[in-house]
């Protein structure tokens, strides 16, 4: 399982998880905030799921602290994920 | 029936085999969870499959912080997601709480409490995931009232309890359902020791039977009880009424 995920794939999989979850597809960009997309903790945690079941990527609890804006949950899934 | 399977921990006897036949019954592929007793989860198993049900019996201690990960991936492999879980695994090591060591306290805190904990936190997401979820926590009418010599078990079953509660309320909207079944005197290796005169506190008269309790896990994991959530059910012949 050593392929590389590139930040294209990570964009267009966390996209369609956060439409699944209720976010407006439109609003989803880089420095939107969670908040703002109406996304709660309960969301970034089934977010979490989503990411662990297709590259095996674990975010923790102190990940989450960091994941304010959609970039930055790229950012640490990216980060992960190679 | 939904893609997925139930697995119930201390499956091998009393309360959770009555509770693996049971979900067996409704339809659910069981995972047999055990600590010792290999043989009489075999047995479990046995009658499921004569009956016509799936199951298969997984040796674990709940107490290991790497049981959770083990069992779920098992049953993953063989009969889908784990959708009802059933933490019934629990051990006593009663005394008056200045006999208790910290042997005795943690034995029953790690078992009762902290493995149904783990389980959770592990199964819970796959759950959301599949907008559908039953957790079902078998605590006692000892975590609701007390009892005196059993100030470890009282605690571990009063925190599942409190644990119940909490993730019910986390997980609602996602149609995760978390519940506590709260047994009173039922007739199981765990209570063989306990004299008959408890039966006198017992409105009913008599002890409960292992199936008795299994019958309400069964409703609770059913898709008619998607609407309970967080409840503790006593199933005790009137004791705590």
């Amino acid at each position: 399982m050593a392929q590389t995920v590139t930040r294209e794939q990570i964009q267009e999989k966390v996209t369609e998880a956060l439409v699944e979850l209720g976010a407006d597809r439109e609003a989803i960009k880089p420095e939107a905030e969670f908040e703002a997309l109406e996304l709660d903790s309960l969301d970034l945690v089934e977010l979490a799921q989503i990411v662990e079941e297709e590259w095996g990527v674990e975010i923790t609890a102190k990940d989450m602290e960091t994941m304010k804006t959609v970039g930055q949950a790229l950012d640490v899934v990216e980060q992960r994920a190679s | 029936m939904r893609e997925g399977c139930a697995l119930v921990t201390g499956g091998s006897r009393g309360i959770g085999a009555a509770t693996a036949r049971t979900l067996a019954d409704a339809g659910w592929p069981v995972g047999v969870n055990y600590h010792s007793g290999a043989d009489a989860a075999e047995q479990v198993v046995a009658d499921i499959e004569a009956a016509g049900g799936k199951a298969v019996a997984l040796q674990g201690d709940v107490a290991d912080p790497a049981a959770p990960d083990a069992l779920l991936t098992a049953l993953k492999e063989r009969f889908g997601p784990v959708l009802v879980l059933v933490n019934n695994a629990g051990v006593s090591a009663d005394g008056l709480t200045p006999q208790i060591d910290d042997e005795a306290w943690g034995k029953v805190i790690d078992t009762n409490l902290s493995g149904a904990f783990r389980l959770i936190r592990r199964a819970i997401s796959p759950m959301m995931r599949a907008r559908f979820g039953r957790v079902i926590n078998i605590a006692s009418v000892v975590g609701i009232r007390g009892n005196p010599g059993q100030a470890n078990y009282a605690a571990s079953k009063a925190g599942l309890i409190g644990l119940t509660r909490t993730v019910a309320a986390e997980v609602a909207r996602r149609s995760v359902t978390v519940n506590a079944v709260a047994p009173g005197f039922v007739s199981t290796d765990l209570t063989a020791d306990i004299s008959d005169d408890v039966l006198e506190a017992v409105p009913a008269r008599r002890a409960g039977t292992p199936e008795e309790v299994a019958a309400c896990v069964r409703f609770l994991a059913s898709e008619e009880a998607g609407y309970v959530t967080g409840s503790i059910l006593t199933v005790d012949g009137g004791m705590t009424a």
